[in-house]
């Protein structure tokens, strides 16, 4: 790059990252304060202890512990269901020819047009009718059920692996379900990766579909018990800065660990 | 046929016509489908032509009445020029993505810290972002100390409770979230560009600006062009963002915020499901356009 207008392009990306850490950075020390010493001094004023009161506040109060249990749970099955189910879909369509396959594949690529915010309005008197209702099956289920850009990163992947690999079990006398499992299986292991990260991201982060169907605070997730506290810690920046910092300390840490991992997955899922 | 690895289980396997085995396989995902997509858009279009509150057991008929409301409602119809902002601000997002992965791309100093800057938003929870940003905006708060400590007091705002603002405020927080996404996918996209190419166009006496729109703009412009789609389709269907940090009060309702308001806390079914065939066909078209003008151009792009 030409000598002048290198120092500019370190200025934009020191902005970049000052952008990025400066809202972070006042909640982190928000959520060390006192509230009389939230008032009284600024957001970028040191605190003058580090003790974590608020954080057992808002861990305790917010029932933050029940949160992080449901998101693991729903995390758990619907991460497991989405990537037999995904697989298993790429497999059935990549490695067999039967009637009404055109079809199937037409419904899956219509659906993947559909963006859900839009049809909850209908999708919330099916989960009703079901029972689902204000339970956690009903997150699983949908996190499950309508993700169809899984299915197209496994169909990517198993269109990779050779079919001679298929065509040599069965002269052994393996049958589909053994291929399937034994054989295919393993060898998703990048896709697989990659479902698992976009998947636990999202699903982690998601708030609209738990904000809709789970109402009652005991089926709180990470969302919306953070959510919660709006009302009774109202002006509590204090406390409410320390379940923002909860809530964003695994993110950061899984982020800090797997960082290669994470970009991979996220580069490989766009270009289905 | 073998049988001394593979024991009996062939024979009982043998029951299953081939032509079964793949529904076997793809059964459970059909069913989900079907019930969680298919038949909720259907339903969907049914109710927008009735009068319902989503409890009773019945219906009224009514039409075309609830379109018909929905576009002779001027307050309902509002909620458009909101998105305009969304859509600026996914505008702004896309060419500082384009710009910072542009720049990454080629040697930088601390190149993986300042690519997980960037990045590192776009991984956190909505509602965190949502109340960071709260008290970011506060009167007094972060963001008036940052502006206050460059002599810039005089932009000071009530960042939130200035109409006129607030849908800036939010969008902005839109980018602060999302752009980081887009970076990466652009990053990605350059990377995958091989490095042959800037070496022997740096031969040729090309400066960077040409590597720019002759290397790096074709090789990415798919992705770009999927993610401005995804932008406009998002940009009409914001929801957290705005209905976390103000519940669409101060003119920041959103055309999902005001949807889900109608059919749960209103309870006019009909009325919402109206909207959101509006949406829908809204989203579809802006795809249907997509693929129309940015064919894939996978196979032309070493030429």
């Amino acid at each position: 790059m030409t000598g002048m207008l290198k120092p500019l392009k370190y200025l934009t990306l020191v902005a970049a990252s000052a952008a990025t850490m400066l809202p972070l950075i006042a909640v982190g020390f928000a959520s060390f304060k006192t509230q009389t010493e939230l008032q009284s001094s600024g957001p970028f004023t040191l605190p003058q202890q580090f003790n974590f009161h608020n954080y057992a506040t808002a861990f305790n109060d917010g029932q933050m512990a029940s949160g992080f249990l449901n998101t693991v749970i729903i995390l758990t099955f619907s991460i497991t269901g989405t990537v037999i189910i995904g697989a298993m879909t790429a497999y059935a369509l990549d490695r067999f020819d039967f009637h009404g396959k055109k079809i199937v594949y037409g419904a899956f690529l219509l659906a993947v047009l559909v963006p859900g915010v839009t049809t909850q309005v209908a999708t919330f008197q099916v989960v009703n009718k079901l029972g689902l209702y204000d339970s956690l099956l009903a997150p699983i289920v949908l996190y499950m059920g309508t993700d169809i850009v899984s299915i197209y990163i496994f169909l990517q992947f198993i269109k990779a692996i050779p079919k001679e690999l298929d065509e040599s079990a069965m002269l052994e006398g393996a049958g589909t379900f053994r291929i399937f499992w034994q054989i295919i299986f393993p060898l998703l292991k990048p896709a697989i990766a990659t479902v698992v990260i976009i998947k636990g991201f999202a699903s982690y982060n998601e708030f609209y579909i738990p904000f809709l169907y789970m109402p009652s605070a005991d089926h709180g997730v990470i969302s919306t018990s953070l959510f919660r506290f709006m009302g009774p810690f109202g002006a509590h920046w204090e406390v409410i800065s320390a379940g923002v910092v909860i809530v964003i300390l695994p993110t950061l840490l899984t982020f800090l660990f797997l960082q290669r991992y994470i970009y991979n997955g996220y580069t490989q899922g766009a270009v289905k | 046929m073998s049988t001394s690895t593979l024991g009996t289980r062939p024979r009982a396997r043998r029951r299953i016509p081939r032509s079964v085995i793949p529904w076997l396989y793809i059964a459970v995902p059909i069913v989900l489908l079907v019930t969680f997509t298919f038949i909720p858009v259907a339903n969907m279009f049914w109710y927008s032509f009735t009068e319902w509150n989503g409890l009773s057991k019945d219906k009224e008929f009514i039409g075309f009445q609830n379109y018909i409301e929905l576009f002779t409602r001027p307050e309902l119809f509002r909620v458009f020029f909101v998105s305009l902002y969304y859509l600026a601000g996914a505008g702004v997002q896309m060419v500082l993505a384009l710009y910072f992965a542009t720049i990454l791309s080629f040697n930088t100093r601390f190149r993986s810290f300042f690519k997980g800057m960037i990045f590192f938003p776009s991984l956190i929870n909505g509602v965190a972002i949502g109340f960071a940003f709260l008290y970011f905006f506060q009167p007094g708060g972060t963001l008036d100390t940052v502006l206050g400590s460059v002599g810039l007091e005089a932009a000071q705002q009530q960042w939130l409770g200035n109409p006129d603002i607030i849908n800036v405020s939010l969008a902005g927080t839109s980018v602060w979230r999302y752009m980081g996404l887009n970076f990466v996918l652009f990053l990605g996209a350059i990377q995958s560009v091989e490095g042959t190419l800037y070496e022997a166009s740096e031969l040729d006496g090309a400066n960077r600006w040409q590597q720019f729109k002759y290397i790096i703009l074709p090789s990415i412009r798919p992705i770009v062009g999927l993610s401005f789609i995804l932008a406009i389709s998002g940009s009409l269907a914001v929801f957290d963002i705005p209905f976390i940090m103000t519940g669409g009060a101060n003119g920041s309702k959103t055309f999902v915020i005001q949807t889900v308001a109608m059919a749960f806390k209103f309870r006019k079914v009909g009325l919402a499901s109206a909207m959101a065939v509006v949406l829908l066909l809204i989203v579809l078209f802006i795809t249907w356009v997509q693929r129309r003008l940015v064919p894939d151009e996978k196979g032309v792009r070493r030429s």
